[in-house]
């Protein structure tokens, strides 16, 4: 306890967070952007840039609603902004520690962790995940296409739905949720072993 | 000046999805795997106070800055197409271990390879506006 009240500030907030500081953290982001008069959610991004690219000449569904659209790519630049700030200054003094029996379950498909991240934050798997490995690169672009196509499919993603749309107590959003996870439970017991095993 | 709010709180985002480890690939596999309560408290959290703190928006009929009332535009439900399009999503997201929020924090931390990931969500998103009318809705 004593160790724990003589840290400074930024050595406390450099601790990883517990469950209920980041969830109260995340409640906090969203009390704010509905203040500020716009509804928490991520994915739109891409759509957003694929209008920047100049999709809206083939395909209406592609038009931004420039003014009003604004705010969320300079949120999710803030967010890469808050990405570079705590990897630079509010650093955890270890990796993210996973529990055991993903560990050893990692090592069955060679992935020794924390080294399995090239930064030794245990972010990603980058042993697995970089640009020398054809099939890692396939996947990272196949699993971002999934992830692109299923959340504007679904008009939200984790933050669009899983948060704001579950704490407006929406029922598509709690259908689309229980899809988020028969995926994931699929992609990690039945499809993932057949890729990394 | 407005933009500089939502960058100042796109920052308080980034920050607190890093130091939560929810931009982890680990903890969304330790979590698809049922190893760990972490993410599901982070959720729970988020969504349970999240939903409190929303209801007395609601009720007490708090302004926004735009001096509008809080409000949701519900979505039409489609039990096809919440439950294709949620599955679709989660098969990404425990591949790449990590949703859309985090990849831009990913990349603020140096993982070039997540840009990969971001340029085949656009190509995802970009796929869904051709097909778009084909599919339930």
């Amino acid at each position: 306890m004593k160790t724990t009240l003589t840290l400074g500030f930024v050595e406390l907030i450099s601790q990883p967070w517990h469950w209920s500081v980041s969830g109260a953290a995340i409640a906090l982001v969203i009390f704010l952007l509905t203040w500020m008069g716009r509804s928490f959610g991520v994915s739109m991004t891409f759509k957003d840039t694929c209008g920047l690219f100049g999709a809206e000449k083939i395909n209406d569904f592609f038009k931004v609603d420039w003014p009003n659209e604004t705010w969320r790519m300079v949120f999710v630049f803030g967010g890469l902004a808050g990405g570079v700030i705590a990897g630079l200054y509010l650093r955890s003094p270890e990796a993210v520690a996973i529990s055991q029996s993903t560990i050893n379950h990692l090592s069955d498909w060679g992935l020794s962790y924390p080294e399995g991240d090239s930064k030794g934050l245990g972010f990603i798997p980058t042993a697995f995940f970089n640009f020398s490995s054809v099939k890692g690169i396939i996947l990272a672009l196949l699993g971002g296409f999934l992830v692109g196509f299923g959340s504007r499919y679904a008009d939200g993603c984790t933050s669009g739905h899983g948060i704001t749309g579950l704490a407006h107590l929406q029922l598509p959003s709690l259908v689309t949720v229980i899809g988020f996870f028969i995926g994931g439970l699929v992609m990690t017991h039945l499809l993932m072993p057949l890729i990394f095993g | 000046m407005k933009n500089i709010a939502f960058f100042a709180v796109g920052i308080f985002f980034g920050i607190t999805m890093t130091k939560s480890e929810a931009i982890s690939w680990f903890r969304i596999h330790e979590m698809f795997r049922l190893e760990s309560f972490h993410m599901f408290g982070i959720i729970g959290t988020a969504v349970v106070l999240g939903a409190i703190i929303l209801q007395i928006m609601k009720r007490t009929k708090m302004k926004t800055w735009n001096g509008t009332v809080v409000g949701y535009n519900p979505l039409p439900f489609n039990l096809a197409r919440h439950l294709i399009s949620g599955t679709i999503f989660g098969l990404g997201w425990a591949l790449v271990g990590c949703c859309p929020g985090p990849m831009y924090v990913l990349v603020g931390h140096g993982y070039w390879i997540v840009l990969v990931v971001i340029a085949g969500a656009i190509l995802g998103t970009f796929s869904y506006g051709l097909v778009k009318h084909k599919l339930p809705h």
